[in-house]
């Protein structure tokens, strides 16, 4: 899973696939965050009240 | 008692009520938990599997709840990706319905192997070339989305959205949902066609063994394929038994119509697609292994061709004929029956992939390996769904999971008075 | 793996399985079980979950006397090469426990990393692989007997033949010692081997001409290892998993046994 664990190979079949677990995961954490960050910036803009 | 929950502007059953079936399904759910302990602390002697039969009925139940299931992520694509904007008016219950079937997977994945404590290792010590893995990792980061796709519409719960931060989370979630939705379409594609690779890549197994192209077997598209047509199918049928309970309109007809019609087309693709695998697989790929069509077919109690022609004539030709004509989709027996039979040919499919695949043989001094499963199999393989009755009654009664739900009780009451 | 690869000749173990000399008498299943620490069962009845690192079949030629003829077929996991070490099972697993090792062409297990899910065994067409349904559970007393050098399973894994590989280490630790790196043939023998009173099991490297396992079916190992031998031949052989279990029958109907064929197929020998 992680470069350093001793089944990881350099070779195009490792970073292909590892490549598109890691691109989706870093999609979802990253979207997450945004909306979690932009929710916290809106409320204490005083968004959402109602 | 617990009116302040309900969403605004529609009706629902006495909280009494609602308790009573909460308590009489979560009986079944119980009895389904006790075989599930049973099954972790006791081991899978519990079960009627064997080393025949390693892949059994938890491995069917699995890939047909996630076949069905597919109706979320094929719904999300239409309605986020390529702009379907009237589903917007069923996506929430196809994500609901598409949670509920891919946390019972996982759940029956985690019963199914022998030590659950290790399930760990097929991420940490992932074998990049085993389609499994690629299911597993798929799987588990699908579940995310949908989890990411169901959580605002637990923020919208009357009270829950009257917090601020909530309120602009789940709106902001909604902002983005098209990533959340583009990024499930795209593990889907990859799960749903491991899922297809992993009988197919077993050439010690002629039954199940399929040639390719790359790496991917062609039961990889076609597990895709039949995912994205049979999962709004079981959408559109588990709406209607909703409606049905309820007694009430919940989706109005123009949308369960343009699901369906496109649903069809993938179903009447699929079985063509279907049916030239079978005839290449019957003619080349087993004589090749020494195999005739009809060893797979004969000196058994159970499989039989009846078991082709259910599945590609019945499940599949047939309710694509209905679904893709404008008379088949307007007539509500119709309609149902295709879908029905839709979600039921998934099911044969992913039945024959698995159980079929453990039952014949393949040395030529053994002879057809039977099985029946044992009661803490069945009441783990019910669990799921007593599960998924619970929480779409909690989701129904608390969420607005139907945006037309309070215009469509309104009609209803305005016609009435008229 | 890669590594060991590269330093000097790789062998490649095998089994020649004389099935004209094999009475069926059990005793290599035993030796087999004592060896490898097998867990077994008070009744075991039921073949089907019940753990047989090395299984006799019994074959009939479904004619009536005076034609009947019988022959016994020991199934021990045949260490299939498959394409280049793509064995059918080997690749399939997800978690990595099982690998195909190319300096000796040995199949292993890692039970320590097996986590029961059983696709392995799905992807065995000869049923050498099995599952741990139960602890194992040892007569008082029993556990005293047991072989250290072999780890005893744990509920919830999947275990198989691994054609006494303990002793291969064992006699390349001795070989070492010695300064040694070749193994002499006789250094590193299977139990079942070993326990065959009618010798009807030869082991040894494929890859080495010297060795009584090549010179009994001459493998081409420029096609996966099929045997050159007329009287040889390997179960299963068009799946292409290729093992390394090979047997020996003067007698057509059991070689036909083998392998499966279309109606009215006339089987090609590989010669």
């Amino acid at each position: 899973m992680l470069p350093f664990s001793f089944e990881w190979l350099w070779d195009i079949s490792h970073m292909l696939f590892m490549g598109g677990l890691w691109y989706a995961l870093t999609i979802l954490g990253l979207g997450m965050t945004y909306c979690i960050i932009k929710a916290a910036i809106d409320t204490s803009k005083g968004k959402g009240s109602h | 008692m617990d009116s302040a929950l309900i969403p605004e502007g529609v009706k629902r059953c006495s909280f009494g009520k609602f308790i009573l079936w909460i308590i009489i399904v979560g009986a079944v759910l119980l009895w389904g938990v006790v075989a599930m302990l049973l099954c972790w602390f006791k081991g899978l002697n519990q079960t009627n599997m064997n080393d025949a039969y390693g892949f059994a009925m938890w491995i069917w139940a699995d890939l047909a709840v996630i076949a069905l299931g597919g109706g979320a992520f094929f719904t999300g694509l239409l309605r986020y990706v390529i702009g379907k904007d009237e589903l917007k008016n069923i996506i929430n219950y196809a994500v609901l319905i598409g949670f509920i079937c891919y946390s019972s997977a996982l759940l029956i994945l985690a019963i199914d192997i022998g030590q659950p404590l290790r399930g760990w290792f097929i991420f940490w010590h992932a074998n990049v070339h085993s389609m499994l893995t690629e299911v597993a990792f798929c799987l588990s980061c699908y579940f995310a989305v949908l989890t990411i796709e169901y959580i605002p519409l637990i923020l919208e719960n009357r009270q829950i959205d009257k917090v601020p931060f909530f309120h602009n989370l789940s709106h902001n979630m909604h902002g983005i949902m098209v990533i959340f939705a583009a990024t499930g379409a795209f593990l889907s594609f990859f799960h749903q066609g491991s899922l297809g690779g992993t009988p197919a890549v077993l050439y010690g197994r002629p039954f199940a063994f399929r040639e390719g192209v790359l790496i991917w077997p062609w039961t990889f598209f076609l597990f895709t394929w039949s995912a994205a047509a049979c999962g709004p199918c079981f959408t559109i049928l588990v709406t209607w038994i909703t409606e049905k309970i309820t007694r009430k309109k919940l989706v109005r007809q123009n949308v369960i119509m343009l699901l369906a019609k496109i649903a069809g087309w993938m179903l009447a693709t699929y079985t063509v697609a279907k049916i030239i695998d079978t005839w290449y697989w019957a003619t080349v790929t087993a004589p090749a292994s020494g195999f005739n069509f009809m060893d797979f077919y004969s000196n058994n109690p159970l499989y039989g061709p009846w078991i082709l022609v259910l599945e590609i004539v019945v499940c599949g030709v047939i309710p694509s004929l209905i679904l893709i004509t404008k008379t088949g989709r307007k007539s509500s027996f119709l309609l149902i029956s295709a879908v029905l039979l839709a979600v039921l040919g998934a099911c044969v499919n992913r039945w024959v992939m698995v159980l079929q695949v453990m039952a014949v043989p393949v040395l030529t001094f053994e002879s057809w390996f039977m099985y029946f499963p044992s009661w803490q199999e069945i009441a783990t393989t019910i669990l799921p769904v007593a599960y998924g009755i619970i929480l779409i009654m909690i989701s129904y009664r608390y969420l607005p999971i139907f945006p037309q739900e309070q215009e469509l009780e309104e009609e209803k009451n305005a016609s009435i008075f008229v | 793996m890669k590594e060991e690869h590269k330093h000097g000749k790789a062998s490649k173990f095998g089994m020649v399985i004389d099935l004209d000399k094999c009475t069926g008498c059990g005793s290599c299943m035993v030796a087999c079980m004592s060896e490898n620490n097998v867990p077994f069962k008070k009744d075991e009845t039921n073949k089907l979950d019940s753990i047989t690192w090395l299984r006799i079949y019994k074959l009939t030629n479904g004619k009536k006397f005076p034609e009947t003829d019988i022959c016994y077929i020991p199934r021990p996991c045949m260490q299939c090469e498959g394409d280049h070490g793509h064995s059918p099972c080997v690749s399939v697993c997800p978690a990595t426990a099982t690998d195909y090792n190319h300096e000796t062409g040995i199949v292993s297990q890692i039970y320590t990393r097996c986590f029961g899910c059983r696709y392995c065994m799905a992807a065995c067409p000869y049923h050498a692989r099995y599952f741990n349904w139960w602890d194992p559970v040892w007569p008082d007393g029993m556990e005293k007997y047991l072989s250290p050098n072999v780890s005893p399973r744990m509920r919830g894994v999947v275990e198989k033949c691994s054609f006494c590989f303990h002793r291969y280490q064992l006699a390349k630790n001795k070989a070492y010692a010695q300064g040694r790196r070749e193994l002499k043939e006789d250094e590193y023998q299977t139990a079942c081997t070993q326990a065959c009173p009618a010798g009807a099991i030869t082991f040894g490297d494929l890859n080495n001409s010297h060795h009584a396992v090549y010179k009994l079916v001459k493998p081409d190992n420029k096609h996966g290892g099929r045997p050159r031998n007329p009287n040889a031949f390997r179960l299963l052989e068009r799946l292409g998993t290729n093992p390394k279990v090979y047997y020996l029958s003067s007698r057509e109907w059991v070689r036909r046994a083998g392998d499966n064929y279309i109606k009215d197929e006339v089987k090609k020998e590989h010669h």
